[in-house]
């Protein structure tokens, strides 16, 4: 409303009515309103997140010593575990968000296709899981995938494998329990926009003589593309801060970046060290976040500007 | 008129808040430690008995070490009067001017390894770091010695070592390559990561917790491991095929601390010399596998003599393990931690 006047003000129409001035007092007032309305939240935004974050930035300067150096940063290059850290941090992320798009994208058609109330059904048993605690669902996995676990004293009861497979305390164990844990935040918001695909576009499509294949390639897929990105982007970004999961099913192997952060945070005595690493993980996921705008952003418009 | 009848009141109210809240707080301490079991066993053996000699109210919390007192105590938000720590932890929390200084008048530090002993510190139990290995897969020839762990020809099997314990495992590395224990410390670093270097290819898990290291025995995803005493205490009295001794094993002392800031410093302070007081460190095995640092503790003659052979401080026993030297970590394990990290992340 008050933008739609501003805009108006701007284009200079020539035809000013008798009571545009008491107009653009109200729409000011209108707008003083929803700031006011506004205002709470973006009070919590700056106490809780923009002074905190700027305060860890800050003390991310600061040695040992107290000193201004660039000690903190110079680390990560000093010593190679840190690099090793973050390339496994993100070789993490990306199996995982690329197994919860292999297992996820299926199920949400499923879902989306089914009826009404089986969908709903359905969808208990992907929110479900998410509703428990992560620990204990890791746990759960490693009963599950160790050497003595199910999966293993199965397999060889039946004679598929001699050895048991190696599935936990080891990379795949990490992917299997993060995978498991990070799906729902791809489901969910897939199925959202596939539910919200207009089925006459599809039906259109066949009566102008699409193959099922082709209307699902040519419009189904390219409308799923909004809620898929999203979904992805949000897999990607928590996999990237992901501590308890990894810690569990990694077996000490496969240290992540939440990992590292803990450590360094008890190791050194000044606050900086592990701050750190935190303004690190954030630039690093802002420019994910922003690389990822520009390559999809002109694509999936519904999610990423309102324009 | 009615106006200052409240100011009165509220006067009042104020005064009496004043009288009230400190001499309540002042009969309250607080005190941290690892939570579990071994807490458990610090309240009936230390906690409680203490609060009812001083008639004090003893509060209790759990810390997970010393970035929490370097929470409280940076931010001037000191909530605990004392908090127990790992001495190295407590060696590098002095280093760093986190503790209030201790009143030996008030605490009777006899009996106590005199490497545990300092301005602002003082030992209050002790962990042992042992070998432990599950006998349904090598029968009661398994391995003994930190050699025999390193020995993959001779003893084939999955492993598990510290990984957050870099200071444990660099130990056992120098045992591993044939240092004697007397010799152990101070512990060459680089000869100790040779000798990690040597094993880390066979290591199945670096477990970072003592549930873990645990969980990995007790479920068979290793076949030997070094692990915490008391926790291997438990896999046992659980019935699990396992075998350890104190033989070749570390060492490692906890501490107590009376955060600097401190609300209830002097009841501390006295609360403190109870603890480590031989009457009271002689309940601690009564009721975990954790030794008490004050050795006057055997001479009480409260704990029963066949459980004495089962304390990893008992004097036999001590004899056959590394002490762990809290200061020689003080000084170095930052750096040693991070060429370890790096070590076993290649």
């Amino acid at each position: 409303m008050s933008l739609a006047s501003a805009s108006l003000d701007r284009a200079g129409r020539p035809d000013r009515g008798l009571n545009a001035d008491a107009l653009n007092a109200d729409a000011r007032r209108e707008a003083h309103g929803l700031f006011a309305l506004l205002s709470p939240g973006l009070f919590l935004v700056f106490a809780v997140i923009i002074v905190p974050v700027g305060w860890l930035f800050w003390l991310s300067l600061f040695d040992e010593a107290g000193q201004l150096s660039a000690a903190n940063y110079a680390r990560f290059f000093e010593q190679a575990s840190y690099i090793k850290t973050f390339v496994t941090t993100f070789k993490v992320a990306f199996f995982v968000t690329g197994a919860c798009v292999l297992f996820g994208y299926p199920l949400a058609y499923m879902l989306s296709q089914l009826p009404r109330r089986a969908a709903s059904i359905c969808l208990i048993f992907v929110i479900l899981p998410f509703w428990t605690s992560v620990l204990v669902r890791t746990y759960a996995w490693l009963v599950i995938l160790q050497r003595k676990g199910l999966v293993n004293t199965w397999l060889m009861d039946l004679g598929v494998i001699g050895q048991p497979l190696p599935l936990a305390n080891n990379f795949a164990g990490v992917v299997i329990g993060m995978t498991h844990i990070m799906l729902p935040f791809l489901v969910l918001p897939l199925y959202a926009s596939m539910k919200a695909i207009d089925v006459d576009c599809l039906r259109a499509g066949m009566n102008l003589g699409a193959s099922p294949a082709a209307t699902f390639r040519q419009i189904f897929f390219p409308l799923s593309l909004p809620g898929l990105a999203s979904g992805l982007v949000i897999v990607f970004v928590l996999c990237l801060g992901f501590f308890v999961t990894p810690a569990l099913m990694g077996g000490g192997k496969v240290i992540m970046w939440a990992m590292r952060m803990e450590q360094t945070t008890s190791l050194y005595s000044n606050w900086g060290a592990g701050a750190a690493l935190g303004v690190v993980l954030l630039a690093v996921t802002l420019a994910l976040l922003g690389l990822f705008h520009w390559l999809l952003g002109t694509r999936v418009t519904g999610v990423w500007s309102r324009r | 008129m009615t106006k200052r009848l409240c100011i009165h009141g509220l006067v009042v109210a104020g005064l009496l808040a004043s009288v009230a809240v400190p001499a309540s707080a002042a009969d309250t301490i607080t005190v941290a430690s690892w939570g579990g079991t071994y807490q458990e066993a610090e309240a009936k053996a230390f906690f409680d008995p203490t609060a009812k000699d001083l008639g004090i109210t003893i509060k209790q919390d759990t810390t997970n070490g010393l970035d929490d007192v370097r929470l409280q105590v940076t931010g001037n938000a000191v909530k605990w009067d004392i908090t127990e720590l790992g001495a190295d932890e407590c060696a590098r929390g002095s280093k760093e001017g986190l503790f209030e200084k201790l009143d030996y008048n008030v605490i009777d530090k006899s009996g106590i390894n005199p490497k545990l002993v300092h301005d602002d510190w003082v030992g209050i139990s002790y962990t042992s770091v042992v070998l432990i290995y599950r006998t349904d897969v090598f029968g009661d020839k398994g391995p003994k010695t930190w050699a025999d762990f390193w020995d993959v020809q001779k003893f084939p099997g999955r492993r598990a070592l510290s990984g957050s314990q870099a200071t444990e495992t660099l130990s056992v590395a120098a045992l591993a390559k044939g240092t004697p224990i007397d010799k152990v410390y101070p512990v060459d670093i680089d000869g100790a990561l040779q000798s990690v270097d040597k094993i880390k290819g066979h290591i199945d898990a670096w477990w970072t917790s003592g549930a873990q290291a645990m969980q990995l025995v007790k479920d068979g995803e290793v076949d030997m491991a070094s692990i915490w005493n008391g926790r291997a205490g438990t896999l046992r009295k659980s019935g699990a095929p396992v075998s350890f001794s104190f033989d070749q094993g570390v060492l490692t002392a906890d501490c107590m601390v009376i955060p600097k800031g401190s609300k209830n410093k002097d009841l501390a302070m006295k609360a403190l010399a109870k603890f480590v007081s031989p009457d009271l460190q002689a309940n601690l095995p009564l009721y975990v596998d954790n030794g008490p640092a004050n050795e006057k503790a055997f001479e009480t003659g409260k704990i029963p003599p066949e459980r004495i052979k089962d304390i990893n401080s008992a004097p036999e026993n001590v004899k056959k393990q590394v002490l762990q030297d809290p200061a020689f970590w003080r000084d170095t394990l930052v750096e040693a931690t991070e060429k370890f990290n790096n070590l076993i992340q290649q």
